[in-house]
């Protein structure tokens, strides 16, 4: 008998009996299809196009999507449901390479694409038939979004796109990738465009398979662009607005971040009270440990502030308000957060917290990502220091 | 939509009208207050008088009805003022003692001490703590022994807010000296009751408007109407009270914290070092980020509780995490404000270092961070 929290009355304030609904598809799913393959997964990478399709079936790739596409209609809240069951899946690759599909490679072009665009990419993505990638960060910029190099030259009915990205989860097996290049020489931040670029087409190649750290079962890719030819109606909304439309669909894709963040954590605490209310140590259990005990509970605040904070987002999206500074927030005390329960229970766990066989150390390698990607923890407090004012 | 979703327009105007009372009547005074080591009487009477006391208690009281919320309200806007001290004094009293007498009060209880302090006519401090006995509330050693008609209070009180100048004291008394924590009764003591005297008043790091008091109590003869609430119940009585303490406490560190912010920020834009403002380097800017998302985690862990408490929900595992977060939060905010100030910030001229001295009860008041975390802990099973 595993050791769980009781489940929260306060949550009767948030969600209602379709929420619940919704929550079981989702963790049925990642108990039954996702969970059982992770071990295979972390090895040999996550079959993308085996998985995406079983959840398109079942509705999951479009919770808030418009219908006429496949998808679900939902609002955040069930937005919320889903990420916070993803946070379940026993290996943070997975549910990164399915917010990928969701949340930061699709939003753009739900939201500014044009019909062309949504019925050729957004709705098989939606079915689970193509793979997405969002391909933002370059071998010479990351967080530093303005110094992007990639170049679309248009020719004619063509852009043709030169140049060069990394560390893009998914962009081994995509079916397109969702790329921002540079289509104009103008200083300033109106100078680029998101493009679909299909990953069939000459010139589109994958230049290596990035080994990493942790997120093991997620492909990461470095991408070259090879005088590839991409038709002008693959471009998404207006040309040289790509990069405001990017701030926009990053906000979605920092936002993943924080249910996945608070709902692993509190599964890494849950494995590690399991674990130390039956090791016994100087005649007792060390979870009677005061010292552990304190620590254990300063966490779960800590995950209850963040959760409180992704569900006043919510309630703030819901209303149609900008919450940039509030995700920004979120994004650093998630990395933070999520690190340092990593960290913090593979210490409980002692040298069997170091083995490989035991989860807590694969959290502890996916867990480092969280405060770098999609917004390094130093851009988040830039983010929330200019918006202050300050 | 407004940000805040927890507050309806009745609690915005609310708010405008004590914004307005603390900009004109109390900010002003502070530093005077604090040298002289005490605010006013009067101030009890203004916030009776303009109404703001009693949020959660029935008008027919004298109160204003509504719900917790009002408290919220009160309590952020007079952080403002910048005096812990202040918000202390008040808040013991409004916050603290009177919804004792609201909740377990008798109606002539409730008409005898309510209503006079709702009005801040006559002013509560409520007992608990002792010379010896601190958040381990079972042991106390205060007795109250029945006899005849009335009780003999006899044992001593220690760090009472509002002790020296206060009207009624609620005592914590062990009625039933075998029973532990299932034998203790809270009783009503006047000042002036014979036996009864003010020890001394206590000189503190912080919270230096408010008066803080050793009382002792050497048989003091109190009717036994005196009671307050169930014999043998006080101790449960005593927790359930703790609740919306806490509760407000983490409220007032939310809202000082965010002032301190306030101030050592625009600090931070007017002071220039190495040829422009020390706001502008990097390090200091990325301090204010991370303290304003501490600041921002707290609120919404302590909205979402007000919440949950004023929808009858069980909230007793998240009042403790809103006192251990917002508690500790506030002081370590207050600390990293001293250190933009510099040298200014040890200087007893700026604001800052007196939020810095008054954030620091907080974590131990009310129950230390310590003993809300092996609550926590024991609510969670662990």
């Amino acid at each position: 008998m595993s050791y769980q929290f009781m489940s929260e009355p306060a949550d009767r304030l948030y969600f209602g009996p379709e929420h619940t609904m919704l929550r079981r598809t989702v963790a049925d799913f990642v108990k039954k299809e996702i969970n059982p393959n992770i071990d295979q997964w972390e090895q040999d990478n996550t079959p993308l196009h085996e998985l995406f399709k079983k959840m398109g079936e079942l509705g999951l790739l479009g919770i808030r999507y418009d219908p006429k596409y496949g998808g679900q209609g939902l609002d955040y809240w069930f937005d919320t449901v889903f990420l916070e069951e993803l946070g379940h899946i026993k290996a943070m690759g997975v549910p990164m390479a399915i917010g990928v599909q969701t949340h930061m490679a699709t939003p753009a072009l739900h939201d500014y694409g044009s019909e062309y665009l949504k019925k050729t990419y957004l709705k098989p993505a939606i079915a689970g038939e193509m793979v997405a990638a969002v391909a933002v960060t370059e071998p010479g910029a990351g967080s530093d979004v303005g110094a992007l190099r990639t170049r679309a030259r248009r020719e004619g009915d063509y852009y043709v796109i030169n140049g060069s990205k990394t560390f893009i989860t998914n962009g081994v097996q995509a079916d397109f990738v969702v790329l921002l290049a540079r289509t104009s020489d103008e200083l300033g931040y109106h100078s680029f465009s998101l493009i679909v670029v299909p990953t069939d087409l000459p010139g589109f190649i994958v230049n290596k398979k990035l080994d990493k750290l942790g997120m093991r079962c997620s492909d990461t890719a470095e991408l070259f662009f090879d005088d590839l030819k991409v038709p002008v109606e693959n471009l998404i909304g207006k040309e040289d607005e790509g990069f405001i439309y990017q701030m926009q669909q990053f906000q979605d894709e920092r936002f993943c971040a924080l249910p996945m963040s608070y709902v692993a954590a509190r599964d890494m605490i849950e494995l590690t009270v399991d674990y130390i209310s039956q090791r016994i140590v100087f005649g007792e259990p060390l979870v009677k440990k005061q010292v552990l005990r304190h620590r254990l509970v300063e966490w779960l605040t800590e995950i209850e502030c963040l959760k409180q904070l992704t569900y006043h987002i919510v309630r703030m999206k819901t209303n149609g308000l900008d919450v940039t500074r509030e995700v920004s927030m979120g994004k650093l005390l998630a990395g933070g957060l999520a690190r340092k329960v990593a960290d913090g229970c593979l210490q409980m766990f002692g040298g069997m917290g170091f083995m490989n066989e035991n989860i807590i150390s694969r959290y502890f390698r996916d867990a480092r990502l969280l405060s770098i990607g999609g917004g390094a923890d130093e851009v988040m407090s830039e983010v929330i220091a200019r918006l202050e004012g300050f | 939509m407004e940000k805040e979703w927890l507050f309806d327009e009745e609690h915005r105007m609310f708010r405008e009208s004590v914004r307005k009372w603390v900009a004109a009547e109390i900010t002003p005074y502070v530093n005077e207050w604090e040298e002289k080591g005490e605010f006013p009487m009067e101030l009890y009477r203004r916030a009776g008088e303009l109404g703001f006391f009693g949020g959660g208690i029935p008008e027919a009281y004298g109160g204003v009805g509504g719900d917790f919320r009002y408290k919220v309200v009160l309590s952020e806007e007079v952080a403002k003022c910048g005096s812990g001290g202040v918000g202390a004094g008040l808040a013991l009293h409004e916050a603290i003692a009177l919804p004792v007498v609201n909740t377990f009060g008798t109606e002539e209880q409730k008409q005898k001490y309510l209503v006079p302090g709702l009005r801040g006519e006559k002013i509560g401090a409520l007992c608990v703590t002792e010379p010896n006995t601190g958040s381990d509330v079972g042991g106390l050693q205060t007795r109250a022994v029945r006899d005849g008609d009335e009780f003999v209070v006899t044992g001593s009180k220690m760090f009472i807010t509002n002790g020296v100048r206060a009207d009624f004291y609620i005592v914590a008394c062990k009625t039933e000296r075998e029973m532990g924590h299932r034998g203790i009764s809270q009783i009503l003591v006047e000042k002036g009751t014979p036996g009864f005297t003010v020890s001394r008043k206590l000189d503190k790091v912080g919270w230096r408007t408010s008066d803080t008091a050793e009382l002792s109590f050497d048989e003091a003869r109190v009717p036994a109407s005196n009671l307050l609430g169930t014999e043998n119940r006080g101790f449960y009585q005593i927790m359930h009270g703790f609740q919306t303490e806490r509760l407000i406490m983490a409220v007032g560190s939310v809202a000082a914290a965010q002032h301190c912010f306030d101030i050592t920020l625009k600090y931070a834009k007017e002071r220039e070092a190495f040829g422009r403002p020390i706001g502008s380097f990097q390090v200091t800017r990325h301090k204010f980020a991370d303290m304003l998302t501490w600041i921002e985690a707290a609120r919404r862990l302590v909205y979402h509780t007000v919440w949950l408490l004023i929808n009858g929900l069980d909230c007793a595992k998240e009042i403790a995490m809103c006192k251990v977060y917002a508690c500790e939060k506030a002081v370590q905010v207050a600390d990293m404000c001293i250190q933009i100030h510099g040298g200014y910030g040890c200087m007893m001229e700026y604001a800052v270092q007196r939020i810095w001295r008054d954030q620091r009860i907080n974590p131990i008041g009310g129950g230390t961070s310590e003993v809300q975390k092996d609550i926590i802990g024991k609510l969670l099973d662990l």
